[in-house]
């Protein structure tokens, strides 16, 4: 996303949400922009108020404070009817006795005749949207006659048919196994590319929120921890938990003193601490910043405690004191046994304040 | 080489041509409580069914007939289809109000709301009928306000109606509640996305995934409904041609040693148990998916 172009207009703003359920606080005073024809990637671990955020947009749900803003208008009394968001619900929600394309002309259906386009209109425009979702054949069949990819797929035309200003999706390929979810995310965003739908995206699983989003917002407890591209969010993960929700990091003991990083006296390449930060501080490392290495000229030293393979690169944990072994991610060079010693260069990591 | 051979010899009888799980009794055993259980439904309720029939065409068709001409049993008829009409789509609104509301929504007071629906399945029909007699009658709670402007509630239609509609209001409610409760509220707020209307959604997604629990309990609260003995006989006040409903007219030729006539007239809630014993079996065997699972009666 080029910060040159212009700026994009904001679709959706949440301000200062919270909501409580019976006495478990669930959103703490939460901010956020959509902008428009973004995908925008939720991301946070199960009970972080993921689905709770993503229903008060909707207007499914109601915020004990804050407000919803479409397009710069006050949304937060309307009405879910009035509010023109397309839902797509983790357990598809299909209408069990409708056949596919009824549910599909559902919305178009339920409105007003004055609003209603025709017969003719709308069998046109389900014709259009079976062909979206690559089903031309299935327009009869019923949902129990589909596959899990399937329904999710008419889920997704259901929710289109009404030209929506924002498409919510909540875990929508949550309930699938890994390869269908692989191609239905390939899928989703050939979707987006051509269509342009503003689009909000929940979703617990890293991987898809990076792969798919254009914007990504990592919730925790609630609460909103970073918000930023794919790129933003991995570079500069703004708090350790964000680092931690985002792949494997381990946390070794260092120093921090003028602005320099060092863990056994050497310092840390490519790590500055943050201003004003002197003394012992917890870094984190991602696998790949460790290198194998002579122990001699090593930040850390240990022995190999166990090693595989897997896509072309070694995971190799490597014993080192008490408490947990570190991961080490290597290049398949050369082959350590178990008990062998080794040393270990730190060539990155994170530092928070 | 004979070790081998023998080693299959001896594992052949050892594999059975059907295997015997550890519940399977055998085979004596099995008939014998089929054949214990086919006679008592034999002597308990196929034997007095078809007595019913038997009795009220001893005296021969024409007989039969005949009993149906005369006025009171013709008021009689006619009173218990009146009484059904108006019990029964009354529970059948009151039943999907109440499962909608307990189903699909968060209250205080639910679970006492549930027990209440239960009530009328607890208390003797007699029981039912006496309170509506005490609240109504000229020194009861409502009496006097209704005796004042001339409403007669006691011993006449109001009053069976009441009763009927007290004794089967559990029917519609018990089959649903449980229904709706597995089906969630998840298509009806897909619904509510799609721009639907409250009444919309409920027309189009609710009604239709909740239909043949509907026909089924409806059913059923009608032949209750028809049926009602105990509660309506305490407030109907036993007036022939006028406050008799047909169990209350059967019991009245019977002590009049009638009998021909008294199961003839009988023979009519005979009939109505067989027709809706069919369509139930039918509604269980086809729908069996679409029916409530701890619902059924
Ligand atoms: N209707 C509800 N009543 C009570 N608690 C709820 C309700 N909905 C959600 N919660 C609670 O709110 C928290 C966040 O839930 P949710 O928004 O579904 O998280 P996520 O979608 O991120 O998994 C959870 O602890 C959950 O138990
Ligand atoms: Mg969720």
């Amino acid at each position: 996303m080029g910060g040159t172009s212009g700026r994009p207009s904001t679709a959706i703003r949440v301000e200062g949400l919270s909501k409580t359920f019976d006495t478990a606080a669930v959103l703490h005073d939460f901010d956020l922009d959509v902008r428009a024809g973004e995908l925008l990637g939720l991301l946070g671990p199960s009970g972080s108020g993921k689905t709770t955020l993503l229903r008060i947009i909707a207007g499914l749900d109601f915020p004990d404070r804050g407000r919803v803003l479409f397009g710069g208008d006050d949304a937060t009394g309307l009405p879910v009817q009035k509010r023109a968001v397309g839902f797509v619900f983790q357990h598809y929600a299909l209408f069990k006795h409708m056949s596919v394309a009824d549910n599909i002309a559902y919305g178009l259906n339920a409105r007003k005749r004055a609003e209603r386009p025709d017969k003719a209109e709308i069998k046109r425009r389900v014709g259009d949207l079976l062909d979206l979702i690559k089903l031309s054949g299935f327009a009869d069949r019923y949902p129990s006659q589909l596959s899990g990819g399937q329904r999710q797929r008419v889920a997704l035309a259901r929710a289109l048919a009404v030209e929506p200003r924002v498409l919510l999706l909540d875990e929508p390929f949550g309930a699938l196994d890994a390869q269908v979810r692989k191609d239905l995310r390939r899928w989703l965003r050939e979707i987006h590319d051509r269509t342009g739908q503003t689009t909000i995206f929940v979703t617990h699983d890293q991987d898809e929120a990076l792969e798919l989003s254009d914007r990504v917002a990592v919730l925790d407890k609630g609460r909103l921890e970073q918000v930023g591209t794919p790129d933003e969010v991995q570079d500069n993960p703004a708090s350790a938990t964000v680092l931690k929700f985002l792949g494997d990091a381990v946390e070794v003991e260092a120093i921090a003193e003028g602005g320099q990083v060092r863990v056994d006296g050497r310092p840390v390449p490519g790590v500055v601490a943050p201003a004003g930060l002197i003394g012992p501080v917890k870094l984190h490392v991602r696998p790949w910043q460790f290198q194998l290495t002579d122990p001699s000229a090593a930040h850390l030293r240990g022995t190999v405690r166990s090693s595989h393979r897997s896509q072309g690169r070694q995971r190799i944990e490597v014993e080192h004191g008490p408490g947990r072994p570190l991961l080490v991610e290597d290049f398949d060079g050369e082959r350590y046994a178990a008990g062998h010693p080794v040393g270990l260069r730190i060539v990155g990591g994170y530092v928070f304040a | 080489m004979s070790e081998t051979a023998a080693a299959t010899f001896a594992a052949a009888p050892a594999k059975p041509d059907t295997p015997r799980s550890a519940v399977t009794e055998g085979r004596a055993v099995r008939w014998t409580l089929t054949a214990i259980a086919i006679v008592f439904l034999a002597l308990f309720l196929v034997l007095p069914l078809a007595t019913v029939f038997v009795q009220a065409l001893s005296k021969g068709f024409e007989t039969y007939i005949a009993t149906f001409r005369e006025p009171d049993a013709l008021s009689a008829v006619r009173l218990t289809l009146i009484v059904a009409a108006i019990a029964v789509p009354f529970n059948l609104v009151f039943g999907i109000a109440a499962s909608w509301a307990i189903a699909k929504f968060e209250f205080a007071g639910k679970s006492l709301l549930v027990t209440l629906i239960d009530l009328p399945f607890s208390v003797s029909p007699v029981v039912s009928g006496l309170i509506y007699v005490l609240v109504f009658s000229a020194q009861g709670v409502f009496g006097a306000f209704f005796v004042q402007h001339g409403i007669q509630i006691l011993f006449a239609l109001p009053g069976i109606v009441l009763a009927t509609i007290f004794v089967t209001f559990p029917f519609v409610a018990r089959e649903l509640i449980p229904l709706m409760q597995e089906q969630g509220t998840a298509e009806e707020e897909a619904a509510l996305t799609l721009g639907a209307s409250g009444l919309w959604a409920f027309l189009t997604v609710t009604l239709p995934n909740i239909r043949w629990g509907l026909l089924y309990s409806v059913l059923l609260c009608n032949a209750r409904a028809m049926g009602e003995f105990g509660a309506v006989s305490v407030v109907s006040g036993h007036i022939r041609g006028l406050t008799n409903t047909i169990p209350l007219h059967v019991e009245i030729l019977y002590n009049e040693y009638n009998f021909v006539a008294a199961f003839a007239v009988a023979s009519l809630l005979a009939g109505l148990a067989l027709v809706t014993l069919l369509i139930k079996s039918i509604l269980e065997w086809r729908y069996a998916g679409e029916l409530a699972a701890g619902g059924r009666h």
